[in-house]
């Protein structure tokens, strides 16, 4: 990762609109040929940065460098970015192939280089036969691949995407995830997407950059993101997670011993903390595990809930007052379900548990 | 079908009839009576089509007709223009100051009696020195056209997502050539419909025309309002019906233009 040049660094950037701040002194770089997210909730300003690097929104202080070369006195036409708009905003009175081929023609591109790069662009994105149709003629899942074409087209040095799944129906949205990430390897370009869809980011990204109340929250893998939330926000927001009060007994390097609502654990500790501390406890629902799955800290309890999903049964589980959301992987045909009242013996490795700030 | 349903109401057919009786019944009765071969206007002797012969061979009359369609193609042209650099201004434009206020500027000649814009000009005129009469009734026109020309532009403007607009940028295209690929040919039917409505405007303007008019400059209506004076005659009725059906003509290609290129 280090090795790769980066092809966008924004450096402290500010936003604000009248009184609030959408974006508190943002910095991050993003390399090369890399599937970099913004993901955040609603209004967290994952946006409107990606307004900025397009060129449609100025930060009110801060620098944004595109390979090196500052960006933010360059109009939108001058940026050698492409964006894939949320709304695909393909020009309605256009044909697909005169969508395709107008960033081409602004360019100054020749007229058979630009046939011929449309052409490639259509096959790319298995849309050959639709060439002569109008956007108003296709389905959504082909506009999107005529957008995505479209921003493609101009071999831009970063491709910016803004939700472009959100307007897909779920099974059109699983496969577009692929067919994204395939295109990404394929074309060897820098994709920025913005999602509030934490799946969709988890199952994507090289990294991801969780901004919440305009600023960074976390940035990592989705690896690192999904096990080893920074905070609690992080916790929250990408996956389930059941959050302990806990209260720091001793810290011995990166473990701790904290004492639960259920007993004293043995945990991992994701910030420093001192003896006697207060903190919270993150534990995943599919990390703990029911009956004959139960290793590590045990504990029993009384299931109070249970929500048959398929592929998994989500059950709420009370640990002595405490409510533990536990998730059970379907893994067999008629796998042993366990029903509302009945004792369980629950178990998770300490390892698994992360004690973050209060 | 429920209990609202408008085809319940009692009388509503007849109702119906005697609304649209009110509105078309008068006009009608002119063109019926343009075919009319008696000198007298309400008195049915036989079917003629001597009027339409004598107000088609009729100098002044035509004369008055291209005064007029010359003054509003001006005014249409001149008016729709102002109007789209007003409504591109005051739609797209980032950090426009007195956005609300200069809306309103634009739009003020539709609040303000006709009269009184009318005599104010011919006073700044005669101030001015300005003497080409068709100079003077073309720029009277166009300040009242504008507001007609900018209504539905900047609906048209408000109705359409940024995203194209963008999308183009984004695609490398100048602002210029953003306006002119993009913008322009997804507003058309607004600006079509504002030009329409300038059009119309001027050919119907008689206020404003009659204080203006001089020697060689009459329009179509002060021309009418004038042979009114001298007593109706059948051809007036003839002209009424020519008027009726370019009216028509120019109506139903305008409806036609706006639904056929709809932003989907």
């Amino acid at each position: 990762m280090t090795s790769r040049g980066k092809a966008i660094e924004v450096e402290g950037v500010t936003k604000d609109f009248g009184t609030f701040r959408a974006l508190d002194g943002v910095s991050f770089d993003i390399y090369d040929n890399e599937f970099f997210t913004l993901l955040g909730p609603s209004g967290c300003g994952k946006t409107t940065l990606l307004r900025m690097l397009a060129g449609f929104d100025a930060p009110t202080s801060g620098a944004i460098r595109l390979h090196g070369k500052p960006i933010l006195d360059l109009p939108p036409h001058k940026r050698r970015v492409n964006t894939v708009f949320q709304s695909y905003a393909l020009f309605p009175h256009m044909t697909v192939e005169q969508n395709i081929a107008f960033g081409l023609e602004n360019l100054g591109w020749p007229k058979d280089r630009r046939s011929a790069r449309t052409a490639q662009m259509l096959e790319m994105v298995h849309m050959a036969q639709f060439a002569r149709r109008r956007p108003d003629q296709l389905s959504g899942g082909q506009r999107q691949r005529v957008a995505l074409a479209r921003a493609l087209a101009p071999e831009p040095e970063v491709l910016l995407l803004d939700e472009p799944l959100s307007a897909l129906d779920l099974k059109l949205r699983q496969a577009m995830r692929d067919e994204l990430r395939t295109l990404q390897r394929q074309t060897g370009i820098t994709f920025v997407f913005v999602t509030h869809d934490q799946e969709e980011a988890l199952d994507m990204s090289d990294r991801i950059c969780v901004l919440g109340q305009g600023r960074i929250q976390h940035l990592g893998t989705p690896n690192e993101i999904y096990e080893d939330p920074a905070n609690r926000f992080v916790a929250d927001f990408i996956g389930e997670t059941n959050f302990l009060p806990v209260q720091v007994i001793s810290v011995d390097g990166d473990m701790a011993s904290v004492k639960t609502p259920m007993g004293q654990v043995v945990t991992t500790l994701q910030k420093a903390a001192t003896a006697g501390q207060a903190a919270t406890l993150s534990l995943r629902p599919e990390k703990i595990g029911m009956e004959d799955q139960a290793v590590g800290e045990i504990m029993q309890g009384r299931v109070t809930n249970k929500n048959y999903m398929g592929g998994y049964t989500h059950y709420t589980v009370d640990v002595g007052g405490t409510e533990l959301r536990v998730s059970k992987r379907n893994a067999i045909s008629h796998s042993q379900s366990f029903e509302i009242g009945r004792e369980v013996r629950l178990g998770f490795r300490h390892d698994s548990a992360r004690v973050l700030g209060a | 079908m429920t209990r609202h349903d408008v085809r319940h109401y009692p009388g509503l057919g007849l109702l119906t009839a005697a609304f649209f009786a009110y509105l078309y019944l008068p006009i009608a009765v002119v063109v019926f009576f343009s075919f009319n071969e008696n000198r007298l206007v309400s008195v049915w002797t036989g079917f003629s089509l001597k009027w339409y012969d004598s107000a088609l061979s009729n100098r002044a009359l035509l004369d008055a007709v291209k005064t007029s369609l010359t003054l509003a193609v001006i005014a249409m042209v001149l008016s729709t223009t102002v109007a789209l650099m007003a409504a591109l201004v005051l739609v797209r434009a980032k950090g426009v100051k007195g956005r609300r206020i200069s809306e309103t500027v634009v739009n003020l000649p539709l609040l303000l009696p006709e009269i009184v814009s009318a005599v104010a000009v011919l006073i700044l005129f005669s101030q001015l020195g300005l003497t080409n009469g068709l100079a003077k009734l073309v720029l009277a026109h166009t300040a009242f056209c504008i507001p007609f020309a900018f209504l539905p532009i900047r609906a048209r403007l408000q109705g359409m997502a940024p995203d194209y607009e963008e999308a183009a940028q984004d695609l490398y295209a100048t602002p210029w050539v953003t306006f002119r690929r993009v913008t322009l040919p997804l507003i058309l039917p607004g600006v079509f419909a504002g030009a329409m409505l300038a059009f119309v405007m001027s050919m119907d303007d008689f206020i404003t025309s009659n204080m203006l008019a001089s020697g060689g400059n009459t329009t179509l209506p002060v021309y009418i309002f004038g042979l009114i004076k001298q007593g109706t005659t059948p051809e007036l009725n003839a002209i009424s019906t020519l008027i009726i059906v370019a009216s028509l003509i120019i109506a139903t290609t305008a409806l036609v233009l706006t639904f056929r290129r709809r932003i989907p």
